[in-house]
């Protein structure tokens, strides 16, 4: 039964990471960059949370909704000021530039909030489940968690093939000129995916911080670095890809914690990531790009 | 050939070798001034404690300068190389303390220990990823310097009249009673000998500088210029590109590790909680504001932003928001082309020292001749 | 026997076959034009016989030897060089830097005898110096040694890139579009640039291009590509001069 406890908490972690996963995907998919502060919206996001909920005694569901609308501000103000700049530079600028702002957003944190981590109140209040006379307990964080995850990948599948702005950014991440040729403003539609991506990390924000309720200016960034792993193991790019990614990191990293070493369970992820790129670069989903000469 | 081409001017170019020399001047005058201070009682003792510190970022931002401006690929290891040389040189010295009882025989074979275990630890991660685009390197990199942390900090070993024990925690280690725990986890490496001191400190930083300018200066370094330039263009005239991109990571790491020995046999004990992400990005802010590609800058940049907000307290607090911003700034104003239009227009008395940043790649470039 | 032989050479991309049955013979010492419409396939075949696409079918020996499916790399070795239709310099590196990589296995002496400045290293570098001045001075380059390879005019960054192809000592050189971007004048200059490298060099020259005052200029035999297909191949005189030629550049 601890094994089937275990499973759970991993499919649950997982879901969050793929919620994470699908941020980092849509955007290396659309603007080709690896988007390093995206881990980092996730505290934030936690964090207007947090203060709408204790503060302003703002109702918890609404104040998800406001770190959504933060959030997602926050992604495309990033986008204008700090990447759109360098779309023609290198990768290694732009790589360098994401740093900074990942950077910028913890350390602006430190210094708004402290360093003392706060005790983060669930917004979840679905109860839990019992199975097996109470030998295996689903919180109800858990049961949210791989129910929004679900809804969300469906949604953002639907959105992605069934609607205009969709499939603009379907042509983007295909073939940037020629989507533009095609009269595809790219503007808009790396603004949209940074939109959505950086909305989407403030809804993995309220389920990372429900499930683990401490919450301070680093929070975001070891949970955004192994989503990116989970990304790259479901095969970069895609949507699906994302979430099998996710859940696998984190069944992965719990079945790690309680059967090999609690300390080594983020090294056993990375191990995953070294792996993956040395078997299948292109991951489970992924396809692969040529560089035209 | 015939007679048209044995006409050629055979104007020679002599290596050069200015740039470098003046570099290498400019750390040794800074050495000698600061041991005349040091010895006539003028040096703070919080300055005397930063000495050291002070070559192994130096030696750390350098050796990164390697890989971020002349290979032109974004390692966030760097950490863990020299975590991985910290460890395996401090071992060494314990090991031997014994049995190599001259100082200055142990310590220089410590540093080559930890130097060439990190290389090894490059190589073994250099060979999967270097043939994958930049961005993996980057985050696999990431993910190799936390896995070594990792590692470190979970790791007990202990030695007693059975031998070598190893495990993940401080019980199972099962040690006699004659027995002595090396590395014990999270409280790392106890006892390890104070063997560094600004002199040595120097000298190997010396001794990176003489070892980078040179290899940036030679076929090899040549090479992995090309392929920093346009890799496509450089498998077609023949080259072994993931060759070049591995000695390069490879020699970055060896220098790395040289950092983490000297490290730690500055202080008694060592952890490995102290090699994290966060340093790995200080040592990259280092390389990006002394200018990618740039060596001198890379040591200027390193000195410079490590006594800054050692004297001056009141912005420690702000020291990492200033940086983050420091390396977005750096980088729109580099790579975009009309931000520097815009400076360059409408700063007019600017002009000259903004242009001078600028030209810093280009400047970098002839430096590396 | 001839220098390259290229056999039922195709390759598809995603279903769609980008070239189909092409067949190509080009003695030693021949000046050779390959030429098409836009779209027809001629870089590809050109990536074909330096390694960069590993072709889905067809055979390409090189002086004898096999190269089909080699590395870029190898291709290279075996001596196959080429230069690119939109230019790929070493920008950040010197004139002098950029033929010295193309010089690069042919010169040798090992990484430590670099680092540590051994007596190879100033032997080996002051001969690549002078080498690479020899080639520079073929194309009037010599006195822009020192001048990064990005502030060269652009006429003069395609002769840059026809140098450094030669640094690597090929039996074959592969041109693509020489003179795109060229005035008349610089045509001019290039076709006989092209000319006295085939002479004095010893070499073969493949190349493509657009500009007919240079195809008919120098090409001795020419191959005409169409929707990836062999349209027709011969002497240039009567290849330009076939009507299906003149419709497939002109239209019905």
């Amino acid at each position: 039964m601890g094994f089937l406890n275990n499973l759970i908490n991993g499919i649950s972690l997982g879901s969050i990471y793929a919620v994470i996963a699908l941020g980092y995907t849509l955007v290396y998919g659309i603007a080709k960059m690896l988007n390093f502060a995206h881990g980092d919206v996730i505290m934030v996001g936690g964090y207007v949370i947090f203060y709408s909920m204790t503060s302003f005694s703002i109702n918890p569901y609404l104040s998800v909704l406001i770190a959504v609308i933060v959030c997602t501000v926050l992604g495309i103000v990033i986008e204008k000021i700090a990447y759109k700049p360098l779309r023609q530079a290198t990768s290694l600028s732009v790589l360098i530039t994401a740093i900074g702002v990942s950077y910028f957003l913890q350390n602006s944190a430190l210094l708004l909030f402290g360093e003392k981590p706060v005790n983060f109140t669930s917004v979840v209040n679905v109860p839990s489940i019992s199975l097996f006379d109470g030998q295996v307990v689903i919180t109800g964080e858990a049961i949210v968690a791989i129910v929004v995850s679900i809804l969300i990948v469906i949604g953002l599948s639907l959105f992605i093939n069934k609607t205009k702005s969709g499939r603009a950014m379907l042509a983007v991440s295909e073939d940037k000129d020629a989507a533009q040729l095609m009269g595809i403003n790219i503007n808009r539609t790396i603004s949209l995916t940074f939109a959505i991506g950086s909305g989407l990390a403030a809804i993995a924000g309220a389920l990372l911080c429900s499930a683990y309720p401490t919450l301070q200016n680093t929070t975001g960034a070891m949970p955004g670095i192994k989503a990116f792993v989970a990304a790259v193991f479901g095969g970069i790019g895609s949507v699906p890809g994302a979430m099998i990614g996710g859940i696998l990191i984190g069944v992965i990293e719990i079945l790690g914690r309680a059967y090999i070493s609690p300390q080594l369970s983020d090294a056993i992820v990375f191990a995953v990531l070294i792996l993956v790129l040395i078997i299948k670069p292109t991951g489970i989903l992924g396809k692969k790009v040529r560089e035209k000469v | 050939m015939n007679n048209k081409t044995a006409l050629a001017k055979t104007k020679m170019l002599k290596p050069q070798t200015k740039k470098s020399f003046t570099t290498y001047i400019m750390v040794t005058v800074v050495f000698v001034i600061m041991m005349i201070l040091s010895s006539t009682g003028n040096v703070s003792s919080q300055i005397d404690g930063l000495l050291v510190p002070l070559c192994v970022y130096s030696i750390l931002a350098v050796s990164l300068n390697l890989t971020v401006g002349i290979l032109g690929e974004l390692s966030l290891g760097q950490a863990g190389f020299m975590c991985v040389g910290a460890y395996a040189s401090a071992l060494f010295s314990i090991a031997t303390k014994e049995t190599i009882l001259v100082e200055w025989v142990r310590f220089p074979l410590a540093i080559l220990v930890g130097g060439i275990f990190a290389a090894i630890f490059g190589i073994l991660i250099g060979i999967p990823v270097l043939r994958l685009n930049g961005d993996y390197l980057a985050i696999v990199t990431l993910a190799f310097g936390e896995i070594i942390k990792n590692v470190f900090a979970a790791l007990y070993v202990g030695i007693d009249s059975k031998g070598l024990h190893i495990a993940l925690n401080q019980a199972d280690m099962n040690l006699e009673a004659d027995g002595t725990e090396i590395i014990r986890g999270a409280l790392g490496v106890k006892g390890v000998p104070n063997d560094s001191s600004f002199v040595v400190g120097f000298i190997l930083l010396l001794i990176t500088l003489i070892i980078s300018y040179n290899y940036i200066n030679s076929r090899t370094g040549r090479a992995v210029k090309a392929i920093r330039d346009n890799s496509i263009a450089t498998e077609s005239v023949g080259l072994n590109i993931t060759k070049y991109k591995l000695i390069t990571f490879a020699l970055t790491a060896f220098l790395a590790g040289i950092a983490g020995a000297l490290y730690s046999h500055n202080y008694s004990t060592l952890q490995a909680s102290k090699f994290d992400y966060n340093l790995s990005i200080l040592i990259l802010v280092f390389v990006v504001l002394g200018g990618i590609g740039n060596i001198r800058g890379s040591v200027i940049a390193a000195i410079i932003l490590t006594l800054i907000p050692e004297l001056l307290r009141s912005i420690n607090s702000y020291r990492m928001l200033i940086y983050s911003i420091v390396l977005i700034v750096m980088m729109i104003l580099t790579s975009n082309e009309k931000a520097r239009t815009f400076i360059v227009t409408n700063f007019g008395k600017l002009k000259g020292m903004v242009l001078k940043i600028f030209k810093r790649k280009d400047t970098a470039e002839k430096e590396v001749k | 026997m001839a220098l390259l032989e290229v056999k039922n050479l195709g390759i598809s991309f995603g279903g769609l076959r980008a070239v189909d049955e092409f067949n190509v013979s080009i003695e030693k010492g021949e000046l050779y034009g390959l030429i098409g419409p836009n779209g027809a396939g001629k870089t590809t075949v050109f990536n074909m016989l330096t390694g960069v696409y590993k072709p889905s079918k067809g055979v390409i020996t090189l002086d004898g030897e096999n190269i089909t499916g080699k590395s870029t790399r190898d291709i290279n070795r075996a001596g196959i060089a080429r230069t690119f239709q939109n230019i790929r310099l070493f920008k950040e590196m010197s004139v002098l830097d950029n033929v010295k990589v193309g010089l690069h296995n042919h010169y040798k002496y090992s990484t430590a005898e670099g680092v540590f400045r051994l007596p190879r290293f100033f032997s080996t570098e002051k001969e690549m110096d002078k080498k690479a001045m020899e080639l520079l001075h073929v194309f009037e380059l010599d006195d822009k040694a020192d001048f990064l390879a990005s502030n060269l005019p652009y006429g003069d960054q395609r002769k840059l890139e026809i140098a450094r192809a030669l640094a690597t000592e090929p039996k074959l050189l592969l041109l693509d579009e020489p003179a795109a971007g060229m005035n008349p004048n610089e045509t001019v200059e290039l076709m006989n640039t092209i000319r006295f490298v085939r002479d004095n060099f010893d070499m073969t020259v493949l190349l493509i291009e657009h500009d007919m005052t240079l195809v008919s200029g120098i090409c001795e035999k020419l191959s005409v590509l169409n929707f990836g297909q062999l349209l027709c191949q011969g002497k240039t005189s009567d290849v330009l001069n076939n009507p299906e030629v003149i419709t497939a550049y002109l239209g019905e």
